[in-house]
């Protein structure tokens, strides 16, 4: 579903942030993209969104290269959880933001708050639906986030640091919900544990480069690795 | 809090009046936009003299912040900011134009003084007819009016994030002036020395979030239309409502009502 071939990237000429990356991510797998700050994992998800294009190599989603003609298709099948709530909710009401992205793409309106509604039950959070965006918490406004990009019933979920910011009960009701997805996902987080809990799959990336790439357990256990690249095992298996 | 953020989030935070219910927000958003633009460009056409028949064409915000349930102190109070700009326009018109005019009780009124007081006018009631339009109409849905009036989703598109942009500078500078006070206790707002930086980072801030926004509409399908806006459909009603009202600015702007009634009394 998305495939890197032989991808760099750079913000500013002569400082590379990625240098050529190749990443495949098959239908169904979900995938926790791990590394230090500033290691370049939002990086990665706004390639795979056609935000910024590579410098060299080429993106592909869904068999559809990351350019201008094929972005609007891409965009309506991933559904992206920005790094910040804030930069994210836009709309007065956190339902407003909801209803955003289904009645874009043509749902009716009676049709998208059936799904709003349900998908609010699912996380709990019925009591935001009539709140002002601007007038939540930050963790509220996190769970929103998330409420937002479900609504649009994507076939691939690409979230940035979704655990950051909540407390334990809602960090929990996010895994739960993660876990529960059927889509194909990819999770940026350094909440090693939660990426423990929601995916098989572990991709960790240094110095522009992937360090390593395999399963969860695998990875997640390393402490050589782990330690190498600024990390430290999972609290659950730190052993204390 | 401080009192400039306190007052730019008034301005921004007027979506919270647009979801309120009375006649006036009921009415379709394409009328409501015809009659406001309707109002603004007869209101503008005045020449600088006519003060009187100017004045009358305040029924127009008084009636309809009456209808629509908004104080007018609500309105005054949330553009207190910009009030002054407005008023300041023809701040100088006394000094220049000094030629007599007309005599109130024995004092010479000068034609610069009338002008003076026409500016102001115009621009209080233009400031106040927009605030009613967005106080009772949600953004996005002025903007999917304006595209069904063909203006181009480009200039919509930029009006749509301008509007945004108000509300994100303002977080902006509130949480660059907490953080800047808090390490500078005792100071009383930002001192000078460091009003370049301030304001240069504030604006790289802002623009920066302004883009994650455009992207968070982009990925969620936003392509300069507007099919999420909440609109009641253009109804008899809301003909009804633009015709009469449009007639009425015509009828103001070409007859002198004031000096008619005026005329009947004396008789
Ligand atoms: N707009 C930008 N212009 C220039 N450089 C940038 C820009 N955005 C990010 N970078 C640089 O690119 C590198 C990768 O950034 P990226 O945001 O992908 O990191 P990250 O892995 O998501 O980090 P974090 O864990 O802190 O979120 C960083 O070194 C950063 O300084
Ligand atoms: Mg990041």
């Amino acid at each position: 579903m998305i495939e890197f071939d032989h991808v760099s990237f750079e913000y500013e000429k002569g400082k590379p942030v990625l240098t050529d990356l190749c990443l495949c991510i098959g239908q169904g797998e979900s995938v926790g993209l791990i590394g230090a700050n500033g290691a370049g994992k939002s990086t990665i998800l706004k390639l795979i969104l056609g935000l910024i294009r590579p410098t060299s190599g080429t993106v592909k989603v869904f068999g559809l290269e990351t350019v201008k003609e094929n972005l609007a298709g891409i965009r309506k099948r991933a559904g992206f959880v920005l790094q910040d709530p804030d930069d994210q909710m836009f709309m007065p009401t956190v339902l407003d933001d909801m209803l955003f992205a289904p009645l874009n793409y043509g749902m009716s309106r009676e049709e998208a708050e059936a799904k709003a509604d349900a998908v609010l039950k699912e996380l709990g959070l019925e009591y935001l639906k009539e709140r002002y965006n601007h007038r939540i918490s930050g963790g509220e406004k996190r769970m929103a986030a998330i409420a937002t990009i479900l609504t649009m019933e994507p076939e691939m979920i690409l979230m940035d640091e979704p655990s950051s910011s909540l407390d334990p009960y809602n960090r929990r009701k996010v895994i739960n919900t993660i876990k529960k997805l059927p889509q194909t996902r990819l999770i940026t987080s350094h909440d090693l544990d939660m990426i423990l809990d929601t995916c098989s799959r572990v991709v960790l990336i240094s110095g522009g480069r992937i360090a390593a790439d395999g399963p969860a357990e695998t990875i997640l256990t390393d402490k050589a690795l782990l330690e190498a690249n600024r990390m430290e095992l999972p609290l659950c298996l730190a052993g204390r | 809090m401080n009192k400039l953020e306190t007052a730019l989030r008034d301005i921004s935070e007027m979506d919270r009046l647009a979801v309120k219910s009375s006649p006036v927000h009921g009415l379709s958003p394409l009328a409501k936009l015809l009659v406001t633009v309707a109002y603004i460009a007869v209101t503008v056409s005045f020449s600088k003299y006519q003060l009187s028949r100017l004045f009358i064409m305040i029924i127009y915000p008084l009636l309809m912040f009456s209808a629509s349930g908004i104080k007018i102190s609500t309105c005054l109070y949330k553009l207190r900011i910009v009030l002054p700009l407005v008023a300041f326009v023809g701040l100088f018109n006394p000094i220049f134009d000094r030629s007599p005019m007309l005599r109130i009780g024995g004092v010479a009124v000068s034609s610069g003084v009338i002008s003076m007081i026409t500016l102001m006018l115009k621009g209080v009631f233009c400031l106040m007819a927009s605030f009613l339009l967005i106080a009772t109409t949600p953004m996005d849905s002025i903007c999917a009016a304006l595209r069904k009036l063909h203006v181009p989703s480009m200039l919509v598109t930029l009006l749509l994030l301008t509007y945004r942009y108000i509300g994100v500078l303002t977080q902006e500078a509130a949480v660059m002036s907490d953080a800047y006070a808090l390490r500078a206790p005792g100071q009383k707002g930002i001192h000078f020395s460091a009003w370049g930086s301030f304001t240069g980072q504030l604006l790289l801030r802002s623009m920066d979030r302004a883009e994650e926004l455009y992207t968070s509409m982009q990925i969620r399908g936003y392509r300069g239309e507007f099919p999420y806006a909440k609109s009641s459909p253009f109804c008899g009603r809301d003909a009804l409502f633009a015709a009469v009202c449009i007639g009425i600015f015509v009828l103001l702007r070409f007859v002198d009502v004031a000096s008619l009634v005026g005329g009947l009394f004396v008789r």
